[in-house]
């Protein structure tokens, strides 16, 4: 059913300050970045309870839409960047290639010029076609609230099914990512998907190698947030064969029947993928 | 709760009252009375409501309306011209589409159209080619071969200049 909007309030700020003193307010504001979420979410009924107040950060895009390199080497995308800013940026092209083809494969094109990354990390879905990738290569997110700020590891962001370490007067301001540190014939993305185009992935997985015994790999919509299967990086960082990395991979995700896929497929899958990465990119 | 959004719509400025969350598809259908912008799904899957904002190809129905304040909206509406006789002009995709059928019911057209016109203006939008510039938009008619023509054959007249693509 369709929402009746009447029952909701939107803010509409006009920058990121005013922003945020909306949010120190102590009221609990849902932030809409390109407002393809919650646009679904409308249209289904599913605004939530009667009263809950929506607020657009549109307007704050002269501060915070960005994609740039910083004097340090590492890569700034603006809490307002949108997929297309990002997979047509040339650092991005030149350093993050997994970032490219993640955010290629996210939605249409028409999803890509409106959605943006931060909207994605902040709603939690854990099929996000981009996070994995985000993990490989490491990424932090800037936390601002009115009165300061805080850097987290996304790796330690999420804290369960679309819940995270995010407070009600915090927005995520920008995703860093450090140096880039991996060749490109040792990093490996894969979705897997009903169709090439505008699918949720059954399984997404982005893994890489920089050779010096860091190996890095995350996978999502097995598991009801994105993870990075440590234990499995340190055994293949240790030479680990493909079967025994599998055992322990298996500890490590927790994929289930849903309206996409079953438990068997995914993990059929899973397995498959990560033989694929370790042929790939294992000395 | 309403508020007033002033956005230019087809080259001309247009303020228009509404929740700040309305669907930009309805305020074009119901408030400016743009009946060409085609719901399918309401979620971001057809293509059907593809509109262009600010030069890019976007979804109206997941455009919530307080975002185009300031920003220029085109919908299909906006692509024929004004010819020196006096006469409305299609744009050359709109004549490529009736002219290689690329258009049956017609629900997915306007937004295939308006896809179409966002890459031909700006190709490196989409390196996979008109493929990848469309595989937003569904079409339960055609068999899409009709439609790739029809782009292709706009490519074409584009290229030996029979027209020039606003
Ligand atoms: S109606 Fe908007 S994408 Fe289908
Ligand atoms: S012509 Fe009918 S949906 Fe495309």
């Amino acid at each position: 059913m369709r929402t009746n909007l009447a029952d909701y309030e939107c803010l509409t700020p006009g920058s990121v300050r005013e922003a945020l003193e909306q949010r120190a307010t102590g009221r609990k504001l849902i932030p809409i970045a390109g407002g393809t979420d919650v646009m679904v979410w409308m249209n289904d009924g599913h605004l939530g309870k009667v009263g809950k107040v929506y607020q657009s950060l549109h307007a704050l895009a002269g501060e915070w839409r960005y994609v740039k390199t910083d004097t340090e080497g590492n890569l700034r995308i603006g809490a307002l960047a949108t997929y297309s800013d990002v997979r047509h940026h040339e650092d991005v092209k030149k350093n993050y290639p997994m970032l490219v083809h993640s955010a290629q494969v996210t939605g249409a094109i028409q999803i890509q010029n409106r959605g943006t990354l931060a909207g994605n990390i902040a709603n939690g879905s854990p099929a996000a076609d981009t996070v994995p990738a985000l993990m490989v290569y490491d990424a932090k997110l800037r936390l601002v609230n009115a009165s300061g700020e805080r850097v987290v590891e996304l790796s330690e962001f999420f804290t369960g099914y679309r819940a995270n370490v995010l407070k009600e007067e915090e927005l995520i301001s920008e995703i860093i990512l450090p140096k880039p540190r991996f060749a490109a014939d040792q990093q490996y993305y894969r979705k897997v998907g009903t169709r090439e185009a505008q699918a949720i992935s059954k399984v997404v997985f982005a893994g890489a190698n920089d050779g010096k015994g860091n190996v890095r790999m995350a996978w999502g919509s097995v598991a009801p947030i994105t993870l990075r299967s440590k234990k499995t990086e340190d055994a293949v960082a240790a030479g680990a064969a493909a079967d025994d990395a599998w055992a322990i991979l298996q500890t490590e995700i927790t994929p289930i029947d849903d309206i996409r896929s079953t438990r068997d497929y995914r993990l059929k899958v899973s397995q498959r993928i990560l033989a694929d990465f370790l042929g790939k990119v294992h000395q | 709760m309403t508020t007033n959004i002033t956005f230019q719509l087809n080259g001309r400025e247009k303020t228009v009252q509404a929740h700040p969350m309305a669907r930009l598809l309805d305020v074009l259908r119901q408030d400016c009375s743009l009946t060409g912008t085609k719901e399918g799904c309401g979620e971001g899957e057809c293509g059907a409501c593809t509109v262009i904002i600010d030069g890019r190809a976007v979804m109206s129905c997941m455009v919530p309306v307080c975002q185009v304040h300031g920003s220029k909206v085109e919908s299909i509406e906006g692509l024929e011209s004004m010819g020196a006789d006096g006469q409305t002009c299609l744009h050359l995709i709109q004549e490529a589409f009736i002219k290689c059928g690329g258009a049956q019911c017609g629900i997915c057209t306007p937004g295939m159209i308006m896809a179409a016109v966002a890459y031909l203006r700006q190709p490196e939008s989409a390196p996979g080619g008109v493929a990848e510039a469309l595989e937003g938009n569904l079409c339960r008619c055609t068999g899409y071969t009709r439609i790739f023509e029809s782009v292709k054959t706009a490519i074409d007249r584009m290229k030996t200049g029979a027209n020039q693509s606003r």
